[in-house]
């Protein structure tokens, strides 16, 4: 049992390092969940995606680095700690790639995952409907065989990036079927006819998501991942990559625990104890999903829904550690400012990817082996 | 980079794994009796436990912080009795104290396991276990290390493994600061191994008592105040192990200490959880004195405060940021 690092990745490191303090903004960009803001950290990716930077563990013909798992760790902790803009691009390169690499065809990957890693195209997803949150499988919306492809019809909502994306990726069901069956995943144009995008705001007023219609918009075949049919399972790969450890990399929380210490360094009443505590064990559990995370890359069996155990840690540690920020903060903790941005976006992690309640039922039923009963 | 435990590595945490199922481990702490729990000691000796504390010139295996900590799990897992995290770190102890006398006397003993020791190290450490039936008691102020006096009879702990004294200072055996500064993270470390164990032990007998036992017509279970409950519980466990592991392979370095302590406070609070929510799951059957999990979750209050509280510890933690 180890936790040393090659030559290979300490100069990967270096390498990443070097490149980041070189072309990190000296500014901090607007926020990535208005309009101003999109249109930068757009801009910003397609200079990580020359260097690229953008996806490191894809393979090099889409414009990765074949980076091992551990690699993709240090990119990461690197990126965070050197304070680089929120990634827009995040939810094709984490959630859509991975599902493409497993489930696409080769003219798939060469023509979707080029643009993304160039950060040319920016993807939302399109998961939930007003009848299907959690219970994702209640989804209602319909993709029906037409001539050379598909007519998806129907409502999405609460879809990540939406408001300022090109593109979207989703399940639609074939009309009549129930449940896990007959759901095809499919990609789309945010911008096809037949698509009217409506922005919601978030809890702080800025439209980090939207409400899709959509109705008979076209999809041409060559747009649908895996089978169609099939969708449920194609889905369920990108969900696994969701709750493990991709959508939120370790390095985002060491980072965040760091600047938090140097806040209470700065601004703590030393007799505060309490609050000191509050730091010293947000300090403690990031460096605990760190250690963990070179623990799940060491495994060589699959995770499977232990990624839930991870998503549950990370979703509640993000919260304790942004509340402890504002309570550092005072009276100032109100104010708009980069904790508090951090924090309305920490109060939505533990409702996306699966709530955290259908999270303690999985890890209950498939890892501890409790029964499955009626909800 | 390979952060799990390697083949020969968990093959030995099974090992004594198997050892202590068949050794009616929770009958002997009941018994409280001095001989079964000498012999239960020989067996873990024989096993190769105590040796991973002391150096290889003195009859050990060298300092092994990895498979110490494997072999305080499944220790904690099977509610072994006695001074064993005491004797580690007393193990360490005599060996920074470079007293080649005290060293010779005792390190070898203690590998082999002729040699139980209890230490008391104030104030996170006031009593020494088992002082009365221990061959070599220890106590330590100021720095300085002396033997130590039991006083009266033993003092009743919530946890009936556990046996303390109080103990007055004896004859002065060495000085050092620094000996006594690394005894002490040791000693935290195998602590924390220890009560993590436990904590895994009341999580398995408590997922087994739901999956059986039934109300309402189907096994409790199935009811999600019960599986949220036990996921928590999951969680918590989860995430101190990795960092008891990284503090094992600290050992040695600058960050030992702040990383001792981090996983102290991990281990102690999952630990704690894991057993309040065994007690909860259980009923009014976990409540119960008779009933062998109550052995656990007893011990499990008992660490929480062993070897520095988790706000010693928190403190330690946020002194090094």
């Amino acid at each position: 049992m180890d936790l040393d690092f090659s030559p290979a990745e300490e100069e990967f490191r270096q390498e990443v390092r070097t490149w980041l303090r070189a072309h990190i903004p000296a500014e901090p960009l607007p926020s990535l969940e208005t309009a101003e803001g999109f249109t930068a950290h757009r801009a910003w990716e397609r200079e990580l995606g020359a260097a690229r930077l953008s996806a490191v563990s894809w393979p090099t013909a889409y414009g990765g680095r074949d980076a091992t798992p551990l690699e993709w760790l240090i990119f990461e902790e690197e990126y965070y700690a050197a304070g680089a803009p929120g990634r827009v691009s995040q939810n094709g390169v984490n959630l859509l790639a991975p599902t493409l690499l497993k489930h696409g065809t080769p003219q798939q990957l060469a023509r979707v995952l080029p643009p993304m890693a160039a950060g040319e195209v920016i993807w939302a997803q399109a998961w939930s409907e007003p009848g299907a949150g959690s219970d994702l499988a209640a989804l209602r919306a319909t993709a029906t065989r037409v001539t050379g492809g598909w007519r998806l019809d129907g409502q999405k909502t609460w879809s990540s990036r939406a408001a300022f994306a090109d593109r979207a990726f989703g399940l639609f069901r074939e009309p009549g079927s129930e449940r896990h069956r007959g759901l095809t995943y499919a990609m789309f144009p945010l911008d096809a006819a037949g698509v009217t995008v409506r922005p919601i705001g978030r809890l702080d007023g800025k439209p980090a998501f939207a409400e899709l219609f959509l109705d008979e918009v076209f999809v041409p075949d060559a747009d649908i991942i895996g089978a169609p049919g099939d969708g449920w399972r194609v889905a369920m790969s990108t969900a696994g990559n969701e709750r493990g450890l991709t959508l939120r990399s370790p390095g985002r929380f060491t980072a965040a625990a760091e600047r938090l210490a140097a806040l209470w360094r700065e601004r703590a009443d030393p007799a505060d104890t309490a609050l000191r505590d509050r730091v010293a064990d947000a300090w403690i559990r990031a460096r605990a999903y760190r250690l963990k995370g070179f623990e799940t890359i060491s495994r060589t069996d699959d995770i499977g829904a232990e990624a839930s155990v991870n998503k549950l840690y990370w979703s509640d540690l993000d919260v304790a550690l942004h509340e402890t920020a504002l309570d550092l903060l005072g009276p100032d903790g109100e104010l708009a400012g980069e904790w508090l941005e951090g924090y309305v976006f920490s109060l939505a992690g533990p409702i996306y990817a699966g709530t955290n309640e259908i999270q303690r039922d999985v890890v209950a039923e498939r890892v501890l082996g409790l029964p499955r009963g009626s909800r | 980079m390979k952060f799990v435990l390697d083949a020969e590595q968990r093959l030995f945490g099974d090992t004594l794994d198997k050892l202590l199922a068949g050794a009616d481990v929770p009958a002997t702490v009941r018994s409280g009796a001095a001989g079964p729990r000498r012999a239960l000691w020989s067996a873990i000796a024989r096993a190769g436990v105590f040796a991973l504390a002391v150096p290889e010139r003195h009859g050990g295996a060298g300092t092994h912080p990895v498979e110490l900590v494997t072999a305080m799990h499944e220790l904690g897992r099977h509610a072994v009795p006695g001074p064993i995290v005491e004797t580690v770190a007393a193990a360490a102890l005599i060996d920074r104290l470079g007293d080649t006398g005290l060293a010779d006397a005792w390190l070898p003993r203690i590998a082999d396991g002729t040699a139980v020791v209890s230490l008391a190290l104030p104030p996170a450490v006031p009593h020494a276990l088992d002082a009365d039936l221990a061959d070599l008691v220890l106590t330590v102020g100021d720095g300085r290390v002396r033997t130590g006096v039991p006083e009266g009879t033993a003092l009743t702990s919530l946890d009936p493994g556990r046996r303390p004294f109080r103990v007055s200072p004896g004859d002065l055996l060495a000085d050092g600061p620094e000996a006594v500064a690394a005894a002490y993270d040791l000693g935290a470390l195998a602590c924390a191994a220890q009560h993590l164990g436990v904590g895994r032990r009341l999580l398995e007998v408590s997922v087994e008592y739901a999956r059986t036992r039934r109300q309402f017509g189907r096994p409790i279970g199935e009811f999600q105040a019960v599986k949220h409950r036990l996921a928590d519980a999951l969680v918590g466990l989860e995430f101190a192990r990795p960092l008891i592991h990284g503090a094992a392979l600290a050992h040695g370095s600058d960050t030992f200490a702040r990383d001792v302590s981090a996983a102290k406070v991990a281990a102690a609070d999952a630990a704690y959880a894991a057993a309040l929510a065994a007690l909860q799951v259980h009923g009014a059957i976990g409540y119960t004195d008779e009933y062998d999990p109550s052995l656990w979750i007893r011990k499990a209050r008992a660490l929480r405060s062993a070897w520095g509280s988790p706000a010693d510890h928190r403190a330690r933690v946020a002194a090094a940021l």
